[in-house]
């Protein structure tokens, strides 16, 4: 495909809810540790959404933030993608929900399912729309509510996640301008398709009495073989788009992955030998927020001024699928 | 190579372990400290190294620093 324009991120926003769980409520709600999980996970705590918020209203208030920050009037927006598995309704897609809170109609809206990777996913096909000329403002959202689709007995997995929101509007970068999005690269690798999943609820196993009981509309995950697939996969989508674009790991500046586990972060970053002062983590405030994690991390970043314009920021994640990806960008 | 050594090598660097506390007889998690989570970063560190696949099935029987290394020496033979 020939590229009529470059793509580039013109603002970016946050939400999280209010609520905050802590490390040591979590000791009340399971037969865990505040010391387990911070070895284990890095985590200290996470937010959790109230019984009446649901994915699109956290969403919201992270995309008045990004339109904001853009400089852009909400009827800029021409294409919204929310990446989500814990929308707001399994149908319709919680973009067409935003899009009316917008008070916006008349273009496309639609959600992408990657799992954690899903804000790269949809990242990727915004980039796509924005250089054939298609569209000009992309709403790309990362929003997770995930606590609501938590196994509140497992203690290996209900300690790991949070909720939160990531909004960034992807906007057709002038000539002149040095902000871009300069490659991507995903991948998936379905044959562990069952490593990571939500098991009822949909036609393979419909919501019944008993897919109720046995906990089957959570989160079921196998941690430790996740982990090895998780360090690699970020591994390979990094490697692939530093040699496409020949670059050594030293130019770029910063460094986002999935916020999913401290220790595969650092294992991540050891594997590509970049300077540990160059890679951002949050963890410790959100947990896991999925598809949220690398948005808000961007915008924290961003916000607080370590990000600044002309950096070269290189993104990574993986997820359920198992999914994997990477983006290499200039802000 | 000295598949013993270095993997003695490696155990004593990625658990931060003494040489003399790793022990054929000795479990990773049971007598070297080790959580879930650094078994995984070893065996990953093994196939760095040694440049193979580990397979999960594997993977879950190499319980002791013995065990390992038998299975280490039998994949390089």
């Amino acid at each position: 495909m020939s590229i009529k324009y470059y793509a580039k991120i013109s603002g970016t926003g946050m939400y999280v809810p209010d609520k905050v769980l802590t490390n040591f409520d979590l000791e009340k709600i399971v037969d865990t540790t505040d010391e387990w999980i911070r070895t284990r996970t890095g985590m200290s705590e996470r937010h959790v959404a109230s019984q009446d918020q649901a994915a699109s209203d956290l969403a919201y208030n992270a995309t008045l933030k990004a339109i904001e920050a853009a400089r852009i009037r909400s009827k800029d927006i021409d294409m919204i993608i929310v990446a989500t598995i814990s929308g707001d309704h399994p149908f319709p897609s919680t973009a067409c929900i935003i899009q009316q809170k917008l008070g916006l109609k008349d273009f496309p809206a639609f959600d992408v399912s990657a799992g954690c990777t899903g804000w790269i996913y949809a990242s990727n096909i915004a980039k796509q729309y924005i250089e054939n000329g298609v569209a000009k403002n992309i709403l790309v959202i990362g929003v997770e509510i995930l606590t609501k689709v938590t196994n509140w007995k497992d203690r290996g997995t209900c300690i790991l996640f949070g909720d939160g929101a990531g909004a960034t509007i992807i906007s057709r970068s002038e000539e002149k301008d040095i902000s871009r999005f300069i490659d991507s690269e995903l991948s998936a690798d379905g044959t562990h398709y069952d490593l990571l999943i939500q098991k009822a609820g949909g036609s393979r196993m419909p919501a019944t009495n008993e897919s109720v009981e046995e906990n089957l509309h959570t989160v079921y995950m196998e941690g430790n073989k996740i982990f090895k697939n998780a360090v690699r996969s970020m591994y390979n989508a990094c490697d692939i788009v530093l040699k496409r674009n020949h670059l050594d790991v030293h130019s770029i500046d910063w460094l986002i992955t999935h916020q999913a586990n401290l220790r595969i972060i650092q294992a991540l970053g050891k594997k590509l030998k970049i300077d540990e002062k160059k890679v951002i983590v949050n963890i410790e405030k959100y947990a896991n927020t999925s598809a949220a994690t690398i948005p808000m991390a961007l915008d924290e970043a961003i916000r607080s001024g370590k990000i600044r314009h002309g950096d070269l920021v290189l993104l990574a994640s993986f997820g359920a699928g198992l999914t994997s990806g990477s983006l290499l960008l200039r802000i | 190579m000295d598949i013993k050594a270095k993997v003695i090598d490696l155990i004593v660097e990625e658990l931060g372990v003494e040489v003399g506390e790793v022990t054929l007889e000795a479990s990773f998690i049971e007598d070297l400290g080790a959580d879930s989570l650094d078994t995984v970063e070893l065996i990953m560190k093994f196939e760095e190294e040694f440049d193979i696949d580990i397979a999960d099935e594997d993977a879950e029987g190499l319980t002791t620093v013995g065990k390992a290394i038998e299975y280490l020496q039998k994949q390089l033979d």
